[in-house]
């Protein structure tokens, strides 16, 4: 059943893949949706018989490398993280295989684009399966590939390419980082398997290794290189650039790999990895403030945004940053939880902003929105659920999941949870007010597109529509289905041992918030309601506080809206050095010096000795006569003298 | 001694004599004589001689007061020269219709040049080594020279004559020497001889001597520098001719001489031919570089082979003695097959043999751009080609004789020569095509061009254990 859930995806991208030109676009479209539906469905079987039945376990598929020291399979670690996974990334893809049948009808290169979307659901699977690291770390660059080629899917666009070349290129760095996290677990533990060295990893707490005459801590050590990693895919601070350019790519891409699975997949990481990161509480640290900052600082971008979907994608970070600040307080079910129900909420978001996009002919500025409310009801209807959600609306999934981060960041005694809590509570004011300003701008008031465009304004076809609905279910109802499983009571049955934790359960805690405690419990739902407030205030009932307002606070509106100038900076520290050395390396180093003297250097002298040598043919037969005797009077003197004994 | 001596090791040579001499006569007799049926005829009868030669199962026999000997080193470069000589004969009818010189003793001194050739293969003696090399010589000083209305022809035809009479004498001279010192001319008594005379200043003189002779038949540097200026300006079909299995055959004789006479003297032959072989590396890679006539490009390209061929007999083992067989084997092909391409270069003046005018072959006549590219590529030593597994096994010998430097020099030469093979393959295949570019072949040349393609491609990768076999067995006779 593994194997069929796994390759199933495959199996779709090399038929579509190779075979595209042949089934033609209706055919690579039905081909590769049915198996990765057949993979969801699957899936969710998976997930029953892992959760309900306990049957946890490795499927091996294949001998992998036997390289010295180095040994290991390919095979399936099967335990309730991974179904939890495998039921994302698979339920995802294939409403958004099915979404994308709509979405990109019009397309010419239907075949690759479907043959892409199942190669990352393969390369998806391949890391969330992992039972050892360079397997996590194949699915890890598999995802990386796929969503380059995705970004850059409409390759005649010089914007796109240039964001699948960023986010190729950022997510090298936090890549350099996990692979230097492996390689220092293979150093220290001795195998890539999981098993062994979570195993291993209580004996390792507390030493520490000799660097350059420091003495780091090696699991903090190791853990802080596989963050970095995490913090690449997942687009935490510092590495998030990518995240909102990657918009360039087709909206289903967004949905599918930008906001519910690959960008997740540093989460995974740190919760796979739990067993070690309980024993670096310094790297658990590093994770929440990171995290925290994140979500905090990515949400005042998300607020001054006017691309629909780059909102969307700081959306995104300041998500992701929620769960990452949730990991770093060991809080991992409650990261997981946000996983899930981010996954469906946030993918809903972007798809319904496809939809929006897609009914007014591809623009996305919301300035130029506006007045839809009526024209699209059912996306405007399905865009409120998905916004509600992520606001956190008592009992939409969003509510159970991000109020349990911070509530756990308010009872934590961690050194950092207090700053975490705070960044959190201002995250959710932020994320109410920019969700809502978006639904304003391009549902409500006056049409401001033109009238063409207006007028040509439609309902999307059912193939769009009915994938979002499922999502907006599970938006609505992940939250009370599942909560108790994931953070609540059947938290260590559920769970089943797949999350590793030193102390007690900190969720356990979280729960006994009693009811008077207003901060802890109430205060995340007052600043919602306050963000909803605000931005009912700027966008429908006073209109033109928003430009006021942005005229008082001038320097941190300029500076929210150049998002922090992150890529301003990353410009000037990075990319102008680097394009200087290698312009520096290609014209004077390799062009003049190696090539000078190299390659063209040699051949020029190569071939001043030809032609030479050919002055030497002058076509004299008394010069030929001359080089003859000269020949053998060389060689008559050279014996005379070292075998004549003269 | 017999009034009659024992003929049957020397029937292939007998055959060819008598026919060549048949043939002279009806080229007399019959008028309207077509060149091209007299040059079947030839090429037919070359096979028939061949056949006494190759059903020769015998164990080294000599014959003629010890002057002709027939072993399996014989067999194998006879064969190799009268299929090379039949090939080029065949592939000449065209070109002399064309240009008009449909002699019929061209064919016939083809003929004659071979029978030399075989003689030299098989001599045993100072005297019928000179006899063989002089039969040969004297007809290739003809044929270069058979376009006599030609200028270019004559000059080659005269320049060959004055330096081949020059090495001629040199070598007789060297000859005399080694006669002087040991009162004997027989290859196997010399050989016992020099082991006896030892440390012997006038002797080794001799040899150096009778060597230079040799290397200029070769034309390995410094004895070389009459191959561009003759490849050139002969008749292509001769140069086709000179190039192949008169190469094989002196290079038979070298190895006969250096392996049989002078064991004794190994170290000091060693060195020569490591001289000889570094110099005709290099002078063969750079010369060819600026050359903008593919005949005399194919000058250098065969001064630089025969270098490469040199590694492996200077490595003084029976297993370089097996890489030169092997080495001479896959440069006749390339060889000839080159020439069978370079035969069909034809533009609206005629023939033409500038390197410029087979630019964008590739895309007028894909066969023949695909069959000169794969003799280039071989001819670089691309590995999977035939070409790729001479060298290799010459660079073998040489590694495991402890000449690294002499491998070392050979693979960088190989480097530099390469650039010049590759740049046609790079005209043919990516330059605007030349205009007014009409190849033309005969039937004959077809099948040689496709054979010779055939043979040099990685198919040659399933035969060159045969060829690998054939030579073990030759070589081995030879030191046996």
């Amino acid at each position: 059943m593994y194997h069929i859930i796994v390759f199933a995806p495959l199996l779709g991208f090399l038929l579509a893949g190779l075979g595209g030109r042949w089934l033609g676009k209706g055919g690579s479209q039905i081909i590769t949706s049915a198996l990765v539906s057949l993979s969801a469905v699957l899936s969710f079987y998976a997930f029953y018989d892992v959760v309900v039945n306990g049957s946890a376990q490795t499927i091996l598929v294949a001998e992998w490398v036997t390289s010295g020291a180095l040994s290991f399979d390919w095979a399936f670690k099967i335990d309730t993280l991974t179904v939890v996974m495998l039921v994302v990334v698979n339920l995802i893809s294939a409403i958004v295989h099915i979404y994308s049948i709509g979405y990109m009808e019009r397309d010419l290169h239907n075949p690759r684009f479907f043959a892409y979307l199942s190669l990352f659901t393969f390369s998806m699977l391949m890391l969330v399966t992992a039972d050892n690291l360079v397997q996590m770390y194949f699915g890890w660059e598999g995802v990386g590939l796929t969503s380059y080629l995705l970004i850059g899917f409409w390759h005649h666009k010089p914007a796109a390419n240039a964001a699948a070349i960023k986010a190729f290129i950022v997510n090298r760095v936090g890549d350099f980082g996990f692979s230097l996290g492996i390689f220092a677990t293979f150093m220290v533990f001795g195998t890539v398997y999981l098993d062994p060295i979570f195993a291993a990893a209580g004996a390792h707490a507390g030493t520490t290794f000799n660097f350059l005459g420091y003495n780091p801590d090696i699991l903090t050590t190791i853990c802080i290189l596989l963050f970095i990693g995490a913090m690449g895919k997942s687009a935490q601070l510092g590495l998030h650039t990518w995240l909102p350019d990657a918009m360039e790519g087709p909206t289903p891409v967004s949905a599918l790999i930008h906001a519910a699975t690959m960008v997740t997949a540093g989460i995974f990481l740190v919760v796979r990895m739990s067993p070690l990161f309980e024993y670096a509480p310094d790297a658990l640290m590093v994770v929440t403030i990171v995290g925290a900052a994140t979500a905090f600082l990515t949400a005042t971008i998300a607020l001054v945004q006017n691309d629909i979907k780059r909102v969307i994608a700081y959306s995104t970070c300041s998500q992701l940053g929620y769960m990452f600040f949730a990991a770093g307080l060991s809080a991992y079910g409650a990261a997981m939880f946000h996983l899930f129900t981010h996954a469906f909420f946030k993918a809903l978001l972007f798809l319904g902003a496809g939809a929006v996009i897609h009914a007014l002919s591809d623009e996305q500025d919301m300035r130029r929105m506006g007045g839809l409310k009526s024209m699209i009801p059912v996306t405007y209807l399905l865009m409120v659920v998905g916004t509600l959600a992520l606001t956190g609306f008592p009992l939409t999934s969003g509510f159970f999941s991000k109020d349990m981060i911070l509530e756990v960041a308010y009872v934590s005694q961690g050194p950092v949870a207090n700053l975490a809590w705070i960044l959190g509570i201002g995250a959710v004011f932020m994320t109410a007010f920019y969700s809502w300003r978006l639904i304003f701008m391009t549902f409500h008031g006056k049409p401001k597109a033109p009238r063409e465009v207006m007028d040509r304004v439609h309902e999307s076809p059912n193939v769009m529509l009915l994938p979002l609905a499922v999502l907006a279910a599970g938006a609505l109802g992940a939250g009370w289905l599942f909560s108790s499983s994931y953070i609540g009571g059947d938290y260590d049955g559920f769970w089943d041992g797949s999350i590793f934790l030193i102390g007690g359960n900190i969720m356990e805690q979280a729960h006994h918030i009693p009811w008077r405690d207003i901060p802890g419990k109430w205060l995340p739902t007052i600043m919602m309601a306050a963000g909803f407030a605000l931005a009912y205030l700027f966008y429908i009932k006073r209109k033109d506080l928003p430009a006021k307002t942005a005229r008082a606070f001038k320097p941190i509106y300029t500076l929210f809206y150049n998002k922090w100038y992150f890529d301003e900076a990353y410009d000037f520290l990075f990319v102008r050095p680097a394009f200087f050395i290698g312009r520096l390396l290609w014209k004077v180093g390799d062009g003049l010096i190696i090539d000078g003297l190299g390659p063209d250097g040699v051949s020029n002298m190569a071939m001043r000795l030809g032609v030479r040598i050919r002055k030497l043919q002058t076509g004299y037969i008394y010069h030929y006569a001359f080089a003859i005797l000269i020949g053998v009077a060389l060689l008559v003197t050279y014996f005379m003298f070292y075998r004549g004994g003269i | 001694m017999n009034a009659i001596p024992n003929l049957a090791p020397a029937a292939g040579e007998i055959i060819l004599a008598i026919g060549a001499m048949v043939l002279l006569l009806a080229g007399v007799i019959i008028r309207n004589l077509k060149v091209t049926q007299l040059n079947k005829a030839c090429s037919l009868m070359i096979l028939i001689a061949l056949i006494p030669v190759l059903v020769w199962r015998g164990d080294t026999e000599t014959t003629f007061g010890g002057m002709f000997i027939m072993d399996g080193f014989a067999v194998f470069m006879k064969a190799l020269v009268m299929l090379s000589s039949a090939i080029a004969i065949l592939m000449s009818g065209q070109y002399l219709k064309d240009k008009e010189i449909e002699t019929y003793e061209f064919p016939v001194l083809m003929v004659l040049a071979t029978l030399g050739m075989m003689m030299m293969i098989s001599a045993s003696s100072l005297l019928s080594l000179y006899m063989g090399l002089e039969l040969q010589s004297l007809c290739l000083y003809v044929l270069a020279a058979i376009n006599r209305n030609r200028n270019r022809s004559t000059e080659a035809g005269l320049k060959y004559f004055v330096l081949g009479a020059m090495s001629s004498g040199i070598l007789l001279f060297g000859i005399s020497l080694v006669y002087g010192f040991t009162g004997t001319i027989s290859f196997e008594e010399l050989g016992g001889q020099i082991a006896g005379a030892g440390n012997n200043i006038g002797l080794i003189i001799g040899m150096v001597l009778v060597l230079a002779g040799l290397a200029f038949k070769i034309s390995a540097v410094p004895f070389h520098m009459w191959t561009p200026d003759v490849y050139e300006g002969a008749p292509t079909p001769v140069t086709a001719f000179l190039a192949a299995a008169p190469k094989v055959a002196a290079m038979a004789l070298l190895v006969r001489v250096t392996i049989t006479t002078f064991p004794a003297l190994t170290g000091d032959w060693q060195m020569i031919l490591t001289f000889l072989a570094i110099a005709s590396m290099i002078l063969g890679a750079f010369a060819a570089l600026p050359q903008t006539n593919i005949k005399r490009l194919m000058a250098y390209s065969t001064i630089g082979h025969i270098g490469y061929a040199l590694v492996g007999l200077a490595a003084g083992t029976q297993e370089g003695v097996e890489a030169v067989l092997i080495y001479m084997a896959i440069y006749a092909t390339m060889t000839l097959g080159t020439f069978a391409c370079i035969l069909s270069m034809k533009n609206e003046e005629g023939m033409t043999e500038n390197i410029s005018d087979l630019a964008g072959l590739s895309r007028t006549k894909p066969a023949m751009a695909l069959a000169l590219a794969i003799f280039m590529f071989s001819l670089a030593g691309i590995p999977t080609m035939a070409g790729f597994f001479g060298k290799w096994f010459v660079f073998k010998a040489a590694v495991d004789a402890g000449l690294y430097s002499l491998a070392v020099i050979g693979v960088l030469a190989s480097v530099v020569a390469a650039y010049y093979y590759l740049r046609i393959v790079k005209l043919m295949y990516f330059d605007e095509p030349a205009p007014d570019f009409v190849p033309s072949y005969d039937r004959p040349k077809i099948y040689i061009i496709g054979i010779m393609a055939a043979l040099n491609s990685p198919l040659s990768l399933l035969l060159i254990s045969l060829l690998v076999g054939a030579a073990a067995y030759a070589a081995g006779t030879l030191a046996g």
